[in-house]
C-alpha cells in the first residue's frame, strides 16, 4: 500500500480529514523548503504537495506565479527537488510527498529517468497539471512501474464519463478543482463544490481532496465537511511571500506559514 | 515511425483524431479546459461541413477581407538577384494588413455560431490582436487582448488601433513580458470564463483542435497561390518561402502544396542576433521537443526544461515554440527550416521597399531575406513564391529607432 493510501486510510479510520499544504520548492530559497515541510507536518499537515517551479505556470494565479518566479531566480530544478525530498525523508518516513507541476520539466528529463529518481528520493505522487489522461499513458506506465501514485485533476467542467475514465487511471487520491479559474481565485462556492463532490462520489471510491480558493480556517472547514481532504496553496504561499518580502526568510517565515496550517488543522478537526 | 518517402505520406490523415501530428500536437491543458476544447471540436466538425457556414466564411473572405489576394511577379527584384522569378503572395493587402484576418474571420464566425458573447486573444506584434478586435467590432462582441508589456511598448501603433476598435488591451507583466506570457494569461482568462468566452488563438499552435482549424482557415493562401501560379505561369512553383513564428502563414501557404513532390519548401525562423549566440527565436533550428501551451512541439528550453527567453527584432516571431505540424514536417523532411538574423531581415525590409515599392512587415522580411539567398542559386525559368504575410507600417517606429530617428 502506498504511503498516500495508507495515510488516507488511517485518517478515514480516525474519522479525520486530510490537511494538505502546497508550497513551491525552493521558494524563496532551497534551504527553507525542508525545515518548512517538517514544521508543517508538526502542526498537522497530513500530505505535502511540493510545487515544481516552471517558467510558464498557466494554471496559477498571481501569488503562485510569483512563487515559481522566486524559485527560478536560483534555478530550482527537479534534481534539486529530489535532493530536498531525500533530505526530508531522513527524518520523516511517514508523511506522503506529492510533486505538483507542469509537463515539460518531467518530459525533458524523460519519464523513465524521472520515475526512477523520484521514487529513489521518496516521492509518493505526481500531479501534472497540463497532462490530462488522454496524453498520460506513457508517463502513467512509468509511475505504475515504480509505484508512484498519479494524481489527476477533476474540474467543475469534467463530465461524468470523464470522471469515470480518470478514476480508472488515478491512484492515491483525486484532486478536485473547486472552481473555474486559476489557483487563489476568490470565487469559491461551497454549494457548487458539494454538488460536484456528490457527482464524483457516486462514481468512484477514491479519496478526493479539494483545492483552489481555500484560503482560511472557515473555508477549509466548510469544504472539509464534504470530502476527505483540503489543499491550501495560495494563502500559504502568500505567507511565504510576505515574510520573504520583509527579508524574514528563516524562522519567522516558517512560523508564519505553520501558524496558518495550525489554524486550519484546528478548524478541520472541530468538524 | 513515419515513412520518410514523401509520396507515401497521407497529409490529410494528420492530425489524427486526438490531434497528433506524429509525436507532436495533442491536448496538454488543465482539466477545466478539456470540456471547452471538446465543445469547440464538436462545433467545428459540424460547422465545417455546414454549407451555410462555409458560404458565410467565403463571402467574408471575398468582401470583407478582400480576397483573393494578388500573386505579384516582383520582376525588378528577380532581375536584380539574377536567378529565379520571384512571386509575392500579397497577404499584406488584406483588410487589417496581414494574413491573420483569414483566421480571425473563421474563428469569429465559429464564436458567433457557438453563441459566445466575448472573445479573447493573445498577440505579439499586434496583428492578430488587431484582427481579433476587428472581428469583435463587426460582430458586436466584447474583446480583450493580452499583450506582453514589452510588446505593448514596441508596437504602440497597433495597441492604439485595438483601442479604437473597442477592444481592451491588457498588458502582461509576468515572465518575459512577450507573446508566450500573453498566451499564458489568455489561457488563465479562458479557464476562468470558460462558459461564455471564445479564445481566438492566432497561430497553428495551442491544444487540438486549434492547429488544425487555424490551418484550415489559413490554407486559402496556398489554394489561391497554387491556382494563380498555374494561371500566370502555366506551372507550379519550384519553391515556397514563408517566415515561421508560430507558423500560421507558412502552414497556410505550404499545406495545399504538400503532395506536390516537386515543390521545395522553406520555413524561415527568426535568427535574432545569430543562432550561434543563443539569442534567437528559432526552436526548429536549435530547440528540442517539449510541451508548452497545450501541445508537444520543438521549444526553446534550458537543460531543466524551463522555457527560455527569445530574441527577435520582429515581435511576431518572438515566440519560443512553433506549431506542432511544423515540428512534424521538419522531422519527416518535407519542409526545410532555416533561419535569418535581425540584420539580414532589416536589409531585406529596405531592399523590397526601394526596389518594388512594397514595405513588408519585419516578420515577412525574414522570408524575403531567405529569398535573397535562394533565388540567385536557381535558374531564371524557376519560380519562387514568397509569402508577404503582412505590411510594414507597424514596424516603422522600430526601423526608425534603429536608424537613430525618433518619430
Amino acid at each position: 500500500m502506498s504511503r498516500i493510501t495508507s495515510k488516507l486510510a488511517q485518517l478515514h479510520a480516525q474519522q479525520r480529514k486530510a490537511v494538505v499544504p502546497y508550497i513551491v520548492a525552493g521558494d524563496p530559497q532551497l534551504a527553507v523548503t525542508v525545515p518548512l515541510m517538517h514544521a508543517l507536518v508538526e502542526v498537522g499537515a497530513d500530505i505535502i504537495e511540493l510545487g515544481v517551479p516552471f517558467s510558464d505556470p498557466m494554471a496559477e494565479g498571481p501569488v503562485i506565479q510569483l512563487a515559481h518566479e522566486r524559485a527560478l531566480l536560483h534555478r530550482t530544478s527537479l534534481r534539486n527537488i529530489f535532493e530536498l525530498v531525500a533530505e526530508f525523508r531522513r527524518s520523516d518516513n511517514a508523511t506522503p510527498v506529492v510533486l505538483m507541476g507542469y509537463a515539460n520539466p518531467v518530459e525533458h528529463m524523460g519519464y523513465a529517468v524521472f520515475a526512477d529518481a523520484a521514487v529513489a528520493a521518496g516521492v509518493d505522487g505526481l500531479l501534472t497539471v497540463d497532462m490530462p489522461p488522454e496524453e498520460a499513458d506513457e508517463l502513467n506506465a512509468h509511475l505504475k512501474r515504480v509505484g508512484i501514485d498519479n494524481i489527476f485533476l477533476l474540474a467543475p467542467t469534467t463530465t461524468d464519463q470523464r470522471i469515470r475514465a480518470i478514476a480508472e487511471l488515478a491512484s492515491g487520491y483525486l484532486y478536485c478543482v473547486s472552481l473555474k479559474g486559476v489557483t487563489g481565485a476568490g470565487n469559491l462556492d461551497v454549494d457548487a463544490v458539494s454538488t460536484m463532490l456528490q457527482r464524483i462520489k457516486a462514481i468512484t471510491d477514491l479519496p478526493v481532496t479539494v483545492g483552489f480558493g481555500i484560503k482560511d480556517a472557515a473555508s477549509a472547514k466548510s469544504v472539509a465537511r464534504l470530502t476527505e481532504g483540503v489543499v491550501i496553496g495560495s494563502a500559504l504561499v502568500d505567507r511565504v511571500a510576505q515574510s520573504a518580502k520583509q527579508n524574514k526568510a528563516g524562522a519567522d517565515l516558517i512560523a508564519s506559514a505553520a501558524a496558518l496550517i495550525a489554524e486550519i488543522r484546528g478548524a478541520v478537526d472541530s468538524i | 515511425m513515419t515513412d520518410l518517402t514523401s509520396n507515401a505520406i497521407d497529409y490529410a490523415a494528420v492530425p489524427d483524431a486526438r490531434g497528433h501530428f506524429g509525436i507532436y500536437g495533442g491536448k496538454f491543458v488543465s482539466e477545466t479546459l478539456m470540456f471547452a476544447l471538446d465543445e469547440l471540436e464538436t462545433a467545428y466538425k459540424k460547422l465545417s461541413a455546414d454549407a451555410g457556414f462555409r458560404a458565410e466564411f467565403d463571402r467574408d473572405l471575398a468582401h470583407y477581407v478582400g480576397r483573393p489576394s494578388p500573386l505579384y511577379h516582383a520582376e525588378r527584384w528577380s532581375k536584380m538577384l539574377g536567378g529565379a522569378q520571384i512571386y509575392l503572395k500579397r497577404e499584406d493587402l488584406n483588410h487589417t494588413g496581414a494574413h491573420k484576418v483569414n483566421n480571425t474571420v473563421g474563428q469569429g464566425l465559429l464564436a458567433k455560431y457557438m453563441g459566445k458573447k466575448r472573445v479573447i486573444a493573445e498577440t505579439g506584434a499586434g496583428q492578430h490582436g488587431v484582427a481579433s478586435a476587428t472581428i469583435a467590432a463587426r460582430f458586436g462582441m466584447e474583446c480583450q487582448v493580452y499583450m506582453g508589456e514589452e510588446d505593448v511598448r514596441r508596437q504602440s501603433l497597433n495597441v492604439y488601433r485595438m483601442k479604437l476598435l473597442g477592444a481592451e488591451v491588457i498588458p502582461v507583466k509576468s515572465g518575459s513580458r512577450t507573446l508566450k506570457d500573453a498566451m499564458n494569461e489568455a489561457l488563465r482568462d479562458w479557464v476562468t470564463n470558460v462558459d461564455d468566452t471564445f479564445y481566438i488563438i492566432g497561430t497553428v499552435a495551442g491544444p487540438h483542435p486549434y492547429p488544425k482549424l487555424v490551418r484550415d482557415f489559413q490554407s486559402i493562401i496556398g489554394r489561391e497561390a497554387r491556382e494563380q501560379c498555374q494561371t500566370q505561369t502555366g506551372k507550379l512553383p519550384d519553391a515556397l518561402v514563408a517566415c515561421v513564428g508560430g507558423g500560421s502563414n507558412a502552414i497556410g501557404l505550404f499545406y495545399p502544396f504538400l503532395t506536390d513532390g516537386g515543390v521545395q519548401m522553406y520555413g524561415v525562423e527568426a535568427g535574432g542576433h545569430g543562432i550561434e549566440t543563443g539569442r534567437h527565436a528559432a526552436p526548429l533550428s536549435a530547440g528540442q521537443p517539449g510541451i508548452l501551451h497545450g501541445n508537444r512541439t520543438y521549444l526553446m528550453q534550458d537543460d531543466a526544461g524551463q522555457i527560455i527567453e527569445t530574441h527577435s527584432v520582429s515581435a511576431g516571431l518572438d515566440y519560443p515554440g512553433v506549431g506542432p505540424e511544423h515540428s512534424w514536417l521538419k522531422d519527416i523532411g518535407r519542409v526545410n527550416y532555416v533561419s535569418i538574423n535581425d540584420e539580414e531581415a532589416l536589409t531585406a525590409f529596405r531592399q523590397l521597399t526601394r526596389i518594388e515599392g512594397i514595405m513588408p512587415a519585419l516578420e515577412s522580411a525574414h522570408a524575403l531575406a531567405y529569398v535573397e539567398k535562394l533565388a540567385p542559386r536557381m535558374r531564371k525559368d524557376q519560380i519562387i513564391i514568397a509569402n508577404l504575410s503582412g505590411r510594414g507600417d507597424k514596424d516603422i517606429h522600430t526601423v526608425a529607432n534603429l536608424d537613430g530617428i525618433t518619430l
